[in-house]
């Protein structure tokens, strides 16, 4: 396995490379050094030279890949590609066009990501695995087409309208929760409860019908026709064959998804003021910081690859018959 | 843990929980501190004095740096007034042989104005590591070592904080820092037009910033050691400002922070290696000598001020305009400032969780999102009132035309719109009436606006009142207000500029022209047909071009655009600020100035030079009445509106008056803390029932399948 997961590696570089060069020809050369010191610098009273000058203290007035005016390396070195892009796969992610240090902003932001994502998955998988088990164990009844029924309802709204919704009714109508913000420590559990319960009502509606399509496929299955011939109730054969078995589909759908909890929800973190990745990826867009963008771009596909790859090994802890060669 | 000390905890947490409202997103031990809660919408971008340019970022720089002068609080229209001064000063005329001239000399003579500012004596920086001293008295931590850094990322983690007494020096220092192309201050180019030996002086720091860095000092250049003609120290208490020529309004710029001092030691102190890549930098940790100081700058959820111990305290103003006293705004008269001790501004991106916890009773005061404003505001007779509901929570409401204008600009070098001649002039008439600036007002602003007749906003210098301020070529006056000239008006002057019917006689359709703006997207798109539909009035037929801020400007700059929707929010309260958008020394395609419809008439470049250096006086308005008058005959802007600014406040907040110019206001509020805690337990119960309805239906979902089951459990085979 040691020898896929070093070949799986080596696979994702030409991948981020590619995805490096995409982004880096989307920020410097449709969008141009020139731009961003515009935006940077608003409207009043800007001159070529303040424009000038900006790109020089930001290190944006280098040539994009070769520098003929350095003297050795710095040829190469001395380059916005260098510079900007290449130092990303170390995950140097420099400093943002206000002068921040980015990978401490990262640091410090994957904290409030993770403390809404992860109590929205797991208690989320809890309760959408219980209720399509229900729902498998009343299949074909009328609770099955009551569910149904109401799960597409539920994935036909906009997670915008239960984030309104909620903050309206439970923060506002009802008062049970702050409407917004964002606590640490023991302070957390009543900020994050609103965002997480809205969260999970909001994902429930397609994580049922996703997990009811498993477990019905593995209902339908000889071993589960021999465990009901030998007399197990309807709850052992649920919980320890289908749920048993289903878990591949379901173990491998959440794992592809954990690297992505780092980066947080952009509409959820936005509407709750959770300080994490999700809403550093919104303010960066709407103050046109593009080292940030940049910055979060290439972090989204390292995660993503990654959870690839997790996904492919996560196999083989819960599948013995899969080997990767 | 013991079950007997779970249960202890449960009830711990139970009793805490009856205490406090559930929704309050603050620490229940603060629900009668002397605190004022605000938000803020986006992440200030700057807090060092010299970059800073935005007003969110003076909502909270405004209460830390102090400028040598200030807004005058209450009266109006506004005043200067001195802040840390001993008096506003009165500046000295010199001729090109460096004689003296006298006060009311004409602006051609006067080569040189010399401004001397005598600062107050015993005025002290806020405690701040970059001041901190040992015994011996070095500096404590001017030389740390990478060892010290450690994991430091706040300034708190420096334990020691040090202060010493303000001096002229620091005020010429951020003078000096303006030029350094290190800092990169918006207002430098616009300062080398004025402050003498500024734009040489930035040339040699950028050599002398070069050679810094080369040498490995950290990049540290020290300004003490290179001095320039156009700002210079006196004595301990007293510098001096040299300016090019005349240019009163440049005692308005030192009512900005732009002017704050800034002790050296704090510009050494994060020069030091390894503090900006630890994000410790002077844009984000201020230090001043205000009422306030940062104590926690997390812009990703809150930024907190607290009381300056080191505040050299500072009195409520005694006196205002005639109707402040009856409304209560002189009850504080005499008495020391700043009155809250705590401001807590909490980031809120969302404008629906916004209001929701302002009408909680979780901030102060508050805006009015667009969304809710009917439930705030209703229009009668007597003009815009609260709603029942706010009136019920004692909300107040203030309103203020804002110092600033929003317009749609002809690109005077278009050949079809632009130009001197009669023809286009008439073009742009009918166009301008056509225009329903009014309904436009109305249906895209909440009438939140008002319309304009010039370039200046009303309650400015140079705005008149009454039948005397309407602009004659686009409204008339009847029944003691302006009323918009009819359309039949404008499409006989159409026709008399060549197009009657909106034809355009060359073609033989209808005439096309091109809207330029930078608004896109969903939302602007019935603002975009409003505007279609405005130009169709005439038979004249409108292509919007929306594009980006970059590709917007662009076009702008080379004169691309033919007409254009753009603003201006005004840098201080002088006439000059508003009428130089117009003048052909700033067209935007020649010069790259701030005149973006590059219009340029002689006349009125003429009067624009002699009025801009004169003092307010009869004469002065004279003058801007002239030009008013040649701008509204020429038309280079569908002159557009002047934003109201509406502000709601709880009815424990104190001192509220819109003061558009200061941004240092804070240390005026009063809350009164008792009556807000009252009033958010009052208005935050939580209600209990739904939960015990959700308990009910999902009981009621699951007992009929658990019976179900259990049926199931029991059924035999056969």
């Amino acid at each position: 396995m040691t020898a896929y997961i070093i070949r799986r590696c080596l696979y994702a570089v030409p991948i981020l490379i590619g995805v490096n060069l995409v982004t880096f020809w989307l920020f410097f050369f449709v969008n141009t050094p020139d731009d961003m010191a515009r935006l940077a610098l608003g409207a009043k009273h800007v001159t070529p030279e303040m424009v000038t000058s900006w790109k020089q203290q930001h290190g944006y007035d280098r040539p994009p890949f070769f520098n003929a005016t350095a003297r050795g390396t710095g040829k190469l070195t001395e380059t916005l590609f260098y510079r900007k892009s290449l130092r990303l796969f170390v995950l140097d992610f420099g400093s943002s066009d206000g002068g921040r240090d980015i990978g401490h902003d990262v640091g410090q932001r994957m904290g409030p990501s993770l403390a809404i994502a992860v109590p929205t998955l797991l208690i989320a998988l809890v309760v959408e695995v219980g209720i399509a088990l229900l729902i498998v164990m009343f299949r074909a009844s009328y609770i099955d087409l009551f569910a149904l029924v109401t799960c597409i309802v539920l994935m036909s709204i906009s997670l915008l309208f239960y984030v309104i919704g909620g903050q309206y009714l439970i923060g506002k109508v009802w008062r049970l929760a702050p409407i917004s913000g964002f606590g640490y420590g023991v302070d957390a559990w009543r900020f994050a409860a609103l965002p997480v319960f809205i969260g999970i009502i909001g994902g429930m509606g397609a994580g049922v019908r996703v997990y009811r399509a498993y477990f019905l496929e593995e209902e339908g299955r000889d071993f589960v026709r021999t465990a009901r011939a030998k007399g197990l109730t309807d709850g052992a054969v649920l919980f320890r064959h289908v749920l048993g078995n289903a878990m591949i589909p379901v173990l491998t759908g959440l794992v592809v998804v954990l690297p992505s909890l780092f980066l947080g929800s952009l509409i959820m973190e936005s509407f709750f003021g959770v300080p994490g990745l999700g809403s550093y990826t919104i303010e960066a867009i709407q103050n046109q910081d593009f080292a940030i963008v940049r910055a979060m771009v290439f972090l989204g596909s390292v995660l993503y690859v990654l959870g690839l790859l997790l996904t492919d090994i996560s196999y083989t802890l819960v599948d013995p018959r899969v080997r990767l060669g | 843990m013991r079950p007997s000390k779970i249960i202890a905890v449960l009830i711990l947490a139970a009793s805490d929980v009856g205490a406090a409202p559930w929704n309050n997103p603050y620490p229940a031990a603060d629900a009668t501190a002397n605190v004022y809660y605000d938000s803020f919408e986006e992440r200030p971008k700057h807090l060092d004095p010299a970059r800073s340019y935005a007003e969110n970022e003076g909502q909270i720089i405004g209460q830390i740096y102090e400028p040598p002068l200030q807004y005058h609080y209450l009266r109006r229209p506004y005043e200067l007034v001195p802040l840390t001064v001993r008096e506003v000063p009165t500046p000295v005329y010199l001729d090109a042989d460096g004689r003296e001239l006298p006060a009311d000399a004409p602006a051609d003579r006067v080569a040189r104005s010399v401004y001397r500012f005598r600062l107050k004596a015993g005025i002290r920086f806020q405690p701040h590591p970059a001041l901190a001293r040992d015994a011996r008295g070095g500096f404590l931590y001017h030389a740390l070592a990478s060892a010290d850094l450690g994991a430091m990322h706040a300034l708190s983690d420096l334990p020691v904080g040090g202060t010493r007494e303000l001096v002229a020096a620091d005020y010429v220092y951020e003078i000096k820092r303006l030029a350094d192309p290190a800092v990169a201050s918006p207002i430098a180019g616009l300062m080398f037009e004025h402050i003498v030996g500024l734009r040489e002086y930035a040339e040699r720091l950028r050599r002398l910033g070069a050679e810094a860095r080369a040498s490995g000092n950290g990049g540290f250049l020290d300004l003490r050691e290179h001095d320039f003609e156009g700002a210079r120290v006196i004595d301990r208490y007293t510098w001096e400002v040299t300016i090019i020529g005349k240019y009163p309004q440049f005692l308005y710029w030192q009512a900005m922070t732009f002017f704050a001092p800034m002790p050296w030691e704090a510009d050494r102190f994060h020069a030091q290696s390894g503090l900006t890549e630890r994000n410790i930098t002077l844009d984000w940790f201020p230090i001043g000598t205000g009422p306030y100081m940062l104590t926690e700058n997390n812009p990703n959820r809150r930024m907190v001020l607290v009381r300056n111990p080191n505040f050299r305290g500072e009195r409520y103003p005694a006196d205002g305009e005639m109707e402040d006293g009856p409304a209560g705004l002189l009850a504080d008269a005499g008495k020391p400032m700043p009155f809250v001790d705590r401001a807590v501004y909490s980031l809120e991106t969302e404008s629906i969780p916004r209001w929701s916890k302002f009408l909680q009773g979780y901030y102060d005061i508050s805006g009015i999102p667009s969304d809710s404003f009917d439930q705030a505001v209703q229009y009668t007779t007597t003009g815009a009132t609260l709603t029942e509901e706010m009136q019920r929570r004692g909300i107040g409401l203030l309103t203020a035309v804002s110092a600033s204008t929003s317009y749609v600009g002809f690109n005077m070098l278009d050949p079809v719109v632009g130009g001197d001649g009669e023809r286009a002039r008439k073009l742009r008439r009918a166009i301008a009436i056509a225009v329903d600036t009014e309904e436009y007002i109305s249906i895209f602003r909440n009438a939140r606006g008002v319309a304009s007749q010039g370039p200046i906003p009303p309650g400015l210098f140079g705005a008149r009142d009454g039948e005397a301020s309407i602009n004659p070529y686009v409204y008339t006056w009847a029944n003691g207000q302006p009323l918009r000239r009819t359309l039949e008006e404008a499409r006989r002057l159409l026709a008399e500029a060549g197009y009657p019917g909106g034809r355009d006689p060359a073609s033989g359709r209808a005439l096309v022209l091109y809207f330029d703006t930078s608004a896109s997207g969903p939302d602007s798109r019935s603002m975009l047909d409003w505007w279609r539909k405005q130009f169709d009035k005439l038979g004249i037929q409108l292509v919007v071009r929306d594009s980006d801020f970059n590709r917007f400007q662009d076009k702008l700059a080379r004169g691309n655009a033919q007409l254009f929707q753009i603003g201006w929010n005004a840098d201080y309260p002088d006439p000059e600020n508003f009428l130089f958008l117009l003048a052909g020394s700033q067209a935007k395609v020649r010069y790259g100035g701030e005149n973006a419809a590059n219009y340029s008439n002689p006349e009125f470049d003429r009067l624009f030079e002699q009025m801009r250096n004169m003092d307010n006086s009869p004469e002065r308005q004279r003058i801007i009445d002239g030009m008013v008058e040649i701008a509204r005959r020429d038309g280079p802007w569908l002159w557009g509106f002047h934003p109201i600014g509406y502000t709601l406040m709880h009815s424990w907040y104190a001192n509220a008056k819109p003061n558009l110019m200061a941004r240092n206001t804070l240390k005026y509020v009063r809350v009164d803390p008792g009556l807000r805690a009252e009033r958010r337990k009052q208005w935050n119960a939580p209600i209990w029932q739904p939960l015990a309805w959700f308990a009910v239906i999902l009981a009621a979902g699951l007992l009929p399948a658990i019976l179900a089951y259990r049926r199931r459990l029991r059924a035999t085979a056969l």
